[in-house]
């Protein structure tokens, strides 16, 4: 069965669903109850569930976390909301420091089934500290699962794995596309499972990898593109990563381009490239060409459009692949 | 702008008046009540403190010693600080939480946590080697201050499991020192326990120094006087003082065990040694002030009360001496018998569920590994 979902409203499904399978699912974050969560993602939540599981928190993003933690050690599954990508380094010791490490420092006697969901990206004009792209700071925190949600269907079955995952995850959701609508399967049995990369559209001449906000931009870059057959891969999971998956495609095409937001330099396409060259070095045609934002702060939003990777720059970085 | 460097808190607003302390057993073993704290404890119950105050002791002594000697890389000594932790942990009822730094060595013994494992942090062969759940006692926690809100946290799900105003209600108690009151996440803490009247005690044991900073550095006013801005009640109890820390402890749990919310309790006392065996005081701190401090010793305080009132003989403290030594024999033992961890161990328990990054990466270098081991045995074969 099927349903047509905002990405927005496809979260506030998944997560009634995982409140209504499990009494111990709690959301918190700042104005997640009565406003239902600057973006509404946890609309209605607390009229339903009460207080007790939606609550409020004071504002400070390291207590979100750490009590979190002090939630989950006595049997419940808190899924926390960073109101902004820009304040989560409040929080960064006790996700990066407590949350990773507990269940190896505890010899495996402690799980931590924490979810810390971050709207995250640019391109909706916000002021600074709103539009971030801190995916490779958790991706390189060993611990934590880092996955990226790109579409209604994938915000609604993602978020669902991830709280019942007994590991923390870190799920980030592309701001930007919160109000993208589309058809949602509400019958989890079929979806892809948490940490599997999946072909978004087909393609024979090169490998378009992306996840999150940049998903989109990469298929209406295929689909722009009338000379060249464009594979795009949604990676959804950054850790763990589904190479495999990513290894057939770049294989197969030759050719490999990866598209995010956060900055090139030391990004997450610094691993996704290194790891290509290291099994597809014999295949490849070009070496493997990223795309993403610039060395800098996040600028002013007047200018953020020439900062992020648009459909322009992805198909020149195809061109440049082509070309070599 | 030019800073005044000797600017600070007005001479008196750091120590608090003496009637600010809650104090039991004064350091010359006089036993002095207190309205708001009686306390009844049997001469066999006294003796049982005494006995736990000694043997923790010799177990520090024993893990300084190990560190002098190389078997332990590091260790943060209690001394000084034992009656603040037997007499907190000796209030803990089964079902309560105990959210510790790594100097709660005492609290451990309290909670039947064996003294082997906490070594093995210290030793290197693992960082934590207890089941919280065993014990209901949380790994050692070395980020400053970090553990106050898992402990918040924590007293927000007793809530939530309706556990609190009942029979078997149960708080979290949260170990920290006075250093740790500076920290974002302690103040955080008592933010969260505020406004949620979260069952947990805050039990900050401001031992004077945060490594080479004096208290000074950390606050204007005494540290107990912080938790009214929060809203709950700060008590600042004789740290030193076993009988006073176990009364001020029982009731602070009490209270939040019935509903009635967090506690700050600040238990003045001394760190007698360095802050940790790689430390070293003589550099910051004059030894008249631990002169001082050794005249309120916590544990001579009991003894001269046993004797005084009879409760106790010669051949009681010789055999709380010899049973001391024997654990301190017995975990010397254990120390020198416990393995390294074999490389592979590395990759274990990352992840609670399979992650094919780890698998990998363990399987990589298990081969990297085992090809040593098949050179060895070529060269031996062509020896």
């Amino acid at each position: 069965m099927t349903e047509t979902f905002t990405l927005a409203k496809a979260l506030n499904a998944g997560m009634r669903k995982a409140m209504e399978n499990d009494p111990k699912v709690v959301i918190m974050g700042e104005d997640v109850g009565k406003l239902g969560g600057v973006f509404r993602v946890t609309d209605g939540l607390q009229k339903d569930f009460g207080e007790s599981r939606v609550i409020d928190t004071p504002l400070a993003e390291s207590g979100i976390v750490g009590t979190a933690i002090g939630l989950a050690l006595r049997g419940y599954r808190p899924v926390c909301e960073i109101q902004f990508d820009g304040f989560v380094f409040p929080a960064a010791d006790q996700i990066i420091s407590q949350l990773a490490k507990m269940h190896m420092r505890s010899l495996g006697t402690v799980e931590l089934p924490v979810v810390v969901r971050i709207p995250c990206g640019g391109g909706i004009g916000a002021v600074e500290h709103h539009s971030e792209s801190p995916e490779a700071h958790f991706a390189h925190a060993a611990g934590l699962r880092v996955v990226a949600c790109s579409n209604p269907a994938d915000a609604y079955t993602m978020i669902q794995q991830a709280i019942s995952s007994p590991d923390p995850v870190i799920f980030f959701e592309p701001k930007r596309r919160y109000w993208d609508k589309a058809p949602v399967e509400l019958d989890l049995a079929a979806a892809p499972g948490l940490h599997q990369a999946v072909v978004a559209k087909p393609g024979d001449d090169v490998t378009l990898l992306a996840y999150g906000p940049m998903v989109k931009t990469c298929l209406e870059a295929a689909a722009a593109d009338e000379e060249r057959s464009l594979e795009v891969i949604d990676v959804r999971s950054l850790n763990p990563l589904d190479i495999e998956t990513i290894t057939e495609s770049v294989r197969r095409t030759g050719r490999c381009v990866v598209a995010h937001e956060a900055p090139v330099f030391g990004g997450f396409g610094a691993e996704l490239a290194a790891r290509i060259t290291e099994r597809c070095f014999y295949h490849l045609e070009a070496p493997v060409l990223r795309v993403g934002g610039f060395s800098t702060p996040y600028p002013p939003s007047r200018v953020e459009e020439q900062y992020l990777p648009n459909l322009d720059r992805i198909l020149d970085a195809v061109d440049r692949s082509f070309g070599w | 702008m030019t800073v005044d460097a000797s600017r600070g808190a007005p001479p008196g607003m750091l120590r608090a008046s003496s009637a600010e302390l809650v104090q039991l057993l004064t350091p010359e073993g006089e036993r002095v009540e207190h309205p708001d704290y009686p306390l009844d404890l049997t001469a066999e119950q006294i003796r049982d403190l005494y006995r736990d105050l000694v043997t923790v002791r010799r177990i520090d002594l024993e893990a300084v010693a190990l560190t002098r000697q190389g078997e332990l890389g590091i260790w943060a000594s209690l001394l000084g600080q034992e009656a603040a932790q037997i007499g907190s942990g000796r209030a803990l009822r089964d079902q309560d939480m105990v959210f510790p730094t790594y100097r709660e060595h005492g609290v451990a013994w309290c909670r039947n946590v064996e003294p082997i494992k906490l070594l093995g942090l210290f030793r290197g062969v693992n960082h934590a080697g207890w089941d919280p759940k065993d014990h209901n006692f949380h790994l050692y926690t070395i980020v400053i201050g970090a553990q106050t809100l898992h402990a918040a946290g924590y007293a927000m799900g007793i809530q939530r499991d309706g556990a609190v105003g009942t029979e078997n209600g149960a708080a979290a108690i949260a170990y920290f020192g006075d250093g740790a009151t500076s920290q974002g996440d302690v103040n955080e803490s008592f933010v969260w326990a505020s406004v949620f009247n979260a069952p947990v005690v805050f039990f900050c044991q401001n031992n004077q120094w945060a490594i080479s900073e004096p208290l000074e550095k950390q606050s204007r006013i005494p540290l107990y006087q912080r938790a009214q801005g929060f809203g709950f009640p700060g008590i600042r109890v004789d740290g030193n003082d076993v009988f006073a820390c176990l009364a001020v402890t029982r009731k602070a749990l009490d209270s939040a065990r019935d509903g009635q919310g967090p506690t700050l309790i600040e238990a003045f006392t001394y760190r007698m040694g360095a802050h940790t065996t790689t430390d070293d005081p003589t550099r910051y701190r004059l030894e008249a002030e631990l002169e001082a401090w050794k005249l309120k010793d916590p544990i001579e305080r009991v003894k001269a009360y046993l004797v005084k009132n009879e409760m106790a003989d010669s051949a009681f403290f010789q055999q709380v001496d010899a049973e001391a030594k024997q654990v301190g024999a017995d975990l010397r033992k254990q120390c020198l018998s416990l393995p390294d961890p074999s490389p592979l161990t590395i990759f274990d328990n990352v992840y609670a569920e399979p992650h094919a990054l780890i698998t990998e990466e363990q399987e990589q270098f298990a081969a990297y590994l085992a090809g040593f081991e098949d050179a060895d045995e070529m060269g031996e074969e062509a020896r």
